[in-house]
């Protein structure tokens, strides 16, 4: 047995679809994470991929502690974290931290960068003069590649590009020195161009810092990039989880399978066969029995839409939920 | 110096709003129907040679504008008097010199009349704006804290009723109340009380302004109570808060933070526009609490048809409005960076 950095055990977290009212006293689950177990190691990049709806950013926000799980356990630097309390949280979330998707959206209009980078420091007490403030945001703004941040310092956010504010997030999340970063499609609304860049950013990060990070994304092709390790949900749950290059070569279950082969390739002579899967991704509410993947797979069979699979060992430290693997 | 170009242009348009006003103000008046003059005709112990002096006296006298002895009915006059000589310039002139005119009702300077009266007004709207202001926000805040249980749902309902209630209803209501409780009913001060020490005789006043402050405040309070929940309920769902409770702080340090200010911007308007239109707005409450204020000398003016009181009221309500309008776009500048740098 491994030490972990992070385990995630049957972590579950539940919506309530509605509310209960005079008429409607048993309301309806969302089940938006629904048994995810993940191993993280010390300076480990982790990807989860998968389609919208699927349970990523749940995941991400119950890891974060921004919502509070149903059921399962969090085991945080050896030390459980599932339902901590108000004063850990605080302390965890020094070393805890994320960057969201959107970052027009995410910082506040009304500060200057300066201010924004700043504030995890005055929250957690960790500065005791103004120099040694400025100090830091100076060089988490230089960090993630604000240079010189003098210039930037005192700007507020609508006066940058889009991968500039990215870079003030991740300057954000790095002041506080954290350990574990969950970046929720951190490059999903920035430009082609400009994603290349924070990618490099998140990769030397984790070069330098030894940090550990949780890349959420829906995007395989830029998985590929730096994660170590690859795990793809599908409803609340991880359908397929191994080493980058053998979930990205050699996919064992038939939804990764599908997600790789309509991902572009740059050489248009190189064709290959599409699975395009057939209908809508069920409904959260109720899932379907047995395999949860069952109405949608090509090669499915009658035991699939009645038990659900648990995972094999398809390779080393790659493991897969499907009853037709190695068959 | 972006900065400063803004607040120029601001205030560029706010002195060409009130040129226009001033000068609609006064073709508004001269074509309704009434001047003291023409209302004594009728009297039949007024000689020609008194109606004669009433109109040199209000200098009613002298043809409106160039061309046009008077707008109602359309008189054409003659087009080569001095134009220094008609009522126009006439009011233009003693506007800059500070003069309103006098009322045709008690012959004193408009001035001095609106001068006693917007200070008790200011007073009043001043008190009633203040208890509302902080009464919404801090109940808009907590609406919005508890959003979607019952005290929200009761904070909106109250604040609803509050909100549609008729001002001069409510009013009356509270009229009734106060009377059987032994408060004063109507006026500013018990006669007899400017010869008091100054604490009793402002002990007295605040007595009196306790009604109508009510009165205000209910209304107005719903109001602000809404757009404050709505709004701090939008900031709360943006990312920057997630980000924020995600970087370690307590949910009063978000909502001091980062919430609120974002969340008052909307309300700093609001306030603002309600600020100006309310000097005109008090007319209901003072009306019904005889309060000698701007809104009482409008209603008695109409009675009354006394003009000039009238004009200097319309042009003093149409100032603060426009006044106010500037205070909210500077405030907004002030508050929200993304304004001025655009």
């Amino acid at each position: 047995m491994q030490d972990y950095f992070l385990e995630v055990q049957d972590l579950k977290k539940y919506f309530l679809a509605g509310r209960p009212s005079m008429f409607n006293r048993a309301v309806e689950q969302v089940h938006a994470v629904d048994g995810v177990s993940l191993q993280l190691r010390r300076g480990e990049v982790v990807a989860i991929v998968g389609e919208s709806g699927c349970g990523k950013s749940t995941l991400a926000l119950t890891l974060m502690g921004l919502e509070e799980p149903t059921d399962g356990k969090i085991i945080f630097e050896s030390k459980e974290i599932t339902h901590a309390n108000e004063h850990d949280r605080k302390l965890l979330r020094q070393r805890i931290q994320m960057v969201f998707q959107d970052p027009y959206e995410s910082l506040n209009p009304t500060q200057t960068i300066g201010e924004i980078v700043g504030e995890p420091l005055d929250v957690h007490g960790l500065i005791h003069s103004k120099s040694e403030r400025e100090l830091k945001v100076v060089k988490a703004l230089e960090d993630a590649g604000l240079k010189p941040a003098e210039t930037y310092m005192h700007r507020f956010p609508h006066q940058l590009s889009g991968g500039q504010r990215q870079r003030v997030v991740i300057a954000g999340a790095l002041v506080l020195e954290p350990h574990l970063l969950i970046a929720d499609e951190p490059v999903s609304m920035l430009d082609v161009s400009i994603r290349a860049e924070i990618l490099n950013l998140l990769a030397d990060l984790r070069r330098t810092r030894q940090i550990s990070i949780i890349l959420i994304t829906h995007d395989l092709g830029t998985v590929g990039y730096f994660a170590d390790r690859i795990a793809v949900m599908y409803l609340g749950r991880i359908v397929e989880i191994g080493p980058t290059h053998e979930v990205l070569t050699n996919p064992q279950h038939p939804y990764t399978k599908a997600l790789l082969s309509v991902v572009p390739v740059p050489n248009p002579r190189l064709r290959r066969e599409r699975v395009i899967l057939q209908g809508e991704t069920p409904n959260p509410i109720h899932l379907p029995s047995g395999c949860r993947f069952h109405p949608r797979c090509p090669i499915v069979v009658e035991r699939c839409k009645v038990e659900d699979p648990a995972y094999v060992e398809t390779g080393e430290s790659h493991q897969t939920a499907c009853w037709m693997v190695g068959t | 110096m972006k900065r400063w170009r803004y607040l120029l242009g601001k205030i560029g348009w706010a002195f060409f709003t009130i040129l226009f006003v001033l000068i609609l103000n006064f073709f508004l008046f001269r074509v309704l129907p009434g001047d003291p003059a023409r209302a004594g005709v009728h009297d039949p112990r007024l000689k020609k040679e008194a109606i004669e002096a009433i109109r040199v006296r209000f200098g009613l006298d002298k043809p409106v504008i160039n061309c046009f002895e008077s707008l109602n009915p359309i008189k054409i006059g003659s087009c080569d008097v001095n134009p220094l000589d008609t009522q126009f310039f006439i009011y233009v002139k003693n506007l800059l010199q500070g003069e309103m005119g006098i009322s045709y009702h008690s012959n004193r300077p408009v001035v001095d009349i609106l001068a006693e009266r917007l200070w008790n007004t200011i007073l009043l709207i001043g008190a009633g704006q203040i208890l509302a202001i902080l009464i919404g926000v801090v109940f808009g805040m907590f609406a919005a804290w508890k959003a979607r249980t019952s005290i929200d749902y009761g904070a909106l309902i109250i604040s609803l009723v509050a909100w549609s209630l008729p001002t001069f209803w409510l009013g009356i209501i509270l009229l009734f109340w106060g009377s059987n409780n032994g408060l004063p009913i109507g006026g500013m001060q018990t006669p007899g009380m400017s010869s008091q020490p100054f604490l009793v005789r402002a002990g007295d006043i605040a007595r009196h302004m306790f009604l109508p402050t009510l009165t205000y405040t209910i209304v107005y309070m719903g109001e602000y109570m809404l757009i404050m929940r709505s709004s701090l309920l939008d900031v709360l769902s943006e990312d920057y808060i997630l980000t924020a409770k995600a970087k370690g702080l307590s949910m009063f340090q978000v909502l001091k933070d980062h919430a609120l200010k974002n969340a008052m911007l909307p309300l700093v308007t609001v306030i603002a526009i309600n600020l100006g239109f309310t000097m005109a707005g008090a007319v209901q409450i003072e009306t019904v609490f005889s309060w000698p204020g701007l809104g009482l000398a409008i209603y008695e003016a109409v009675n009354r048809r006394d003009f000039p009181v009238l004009q200097g009221a319309f042009l003093l309500i149409a100032i603060a409005v426009i006044l106010s309008n500037l205070i909210a776009d500077l405030m907004y500048s002030y508050l929200d960076p993304r304004v001025h740098t655009d």
